[in-house]
């Protein structure tokens, strides 16, 4: 087994032992208002931080290249309300017309 | 509400599957990741982190910090449906953020099951079917760039943040993350900052949560 097969697989098993403890750890380990707030707020910051890494990052350095454009429409796109399809869609069309206009 | 649900999301992972092939992963290890792993904001994270050129060790805990939420979940439908204990195993399995959301907006104690059930298995099928379908056109594409999938994938992690940006505490531990990240890239290896982002991000939810007490 490769080493990526390993780790797909052990992210897989502790996403599963994540949902099953809320099962199984009593409730008033869990039940408590700081630990949804804590979970939210951690999943705010999670993908904000991959949407500033997936945008202007590049290995260990920060640039601004043709995803700067596809973070700008994806942003109108979710503004205008459209579906989670539609904004996927115009975030990459905008990062190949941009790459196409040489940035 | 769970058919809808299960079609939306379902559609999610045609972007899920291209991207990640796009990273690295094979059709089967993508396929993997949504029947065994379930929960689509850990998975756009697991990729996240490879194509951004970080450790499998860091994606694999960006993924389970994304995942953590789905234990409050687990605990708010363990309370509400008080399921049996034989079926609770394929239960947490199938608790995601549609599934909860689903149970929880019913009233009576059959349709919650009914909701979770169908939102869970419908998105379950959906879900792992699209996946394989973007896969597979994912690994007919060749060049990730030349298709814009790194803007597709941008584009992904924002859908998923922008529905999350509904106040002003939200705002600030997202403009908390963006400043550690960008402080962190050149200084930590690729995967790490996300981490490092992750944990501002707590410390500030704790601060929020101090203040308003």
């Amino acid at each position: 087994m490769t080493e990526l097969w390993a780790w797909v697989l052990i992210a897989c098993g502790i996403a599963y032992a994540t949902k099953m403890a809320g099962y199984l750890v009593p409730d008033s380990v869990l039940d408590r208002p700081w630990v949804a707030t804590v979970s939210t707020g951690m999943t705010v910051g999670l993908l904000t931080s991959l949407v500033v890494a997936n945008t202007f990052v590049t290995g260990t350095a920060v640039v601004m290249d043709a995803r700067v454009a596809a973070l700008v429409a994806a942003a109108i796109a979710l503004w205008l309300k459209a579906p989670y399809l539609v904004v996927v869609i115009v975030g990459a069309i905008a990062a190949a017309l941009a790459r196409v206009a040489g940035f | 509400m769970g058919l809808s649900i299960s079609v939306a999301v379902g559609l999610y992972g045609i972007s899920f599957g291209a991207l990640a092939v796009a990273a690295g992963l094979s059709v089967w290890q993508a396929v993997a990741l949504s029947a065994l792993m379930f929960t689509g904001g850990s998975q756009f994270a697991f990729i996240g982190v490879l194509s951004g050129g970080g450790s499998l060790a860091a994606a694999a805990t960006a993924a389970s910090l994304l995942g953590l939420r789905n234990a409050v979940y687990g605990v708010q439908i363990n309370a509400l449906l008080r399921p049996r204990r034989a079926v609770r195993p394929l239960q947490a399995h199938l608790t995601i953020d549609e599934s909860t959301a689903t149970a929880v907006a019913q009233v009576s104690a059959d349709e919650r099951r009914r909701g979770f059930w169908a939102a869970g298995v419908g998105v379950w099928v959906l879900w792992n079917l699209f996946t394989l379908l973007g896969a597979l056109l994912g690994e007919r594409l060749g060049d990730p760039a030349a298709w814009g999938l790194d803007g597709a994938a941008v584009a992904a992690f924002l859908g998923l943040l922008w529905p999350r940006l509904t106040n002003r505490d939200a705002h600030a531990i997202a403009i908390a993350a963006a400043f550690v990240t960008l402080v962190a890239v050149p200084l930590v290896p690729p995967g790490i900052p996300i981490i490092l982002a992750a944990a501002v991000s707590a410390a500030v939810t704790v601060a929020q949560h101090r203040r308003g007490a």
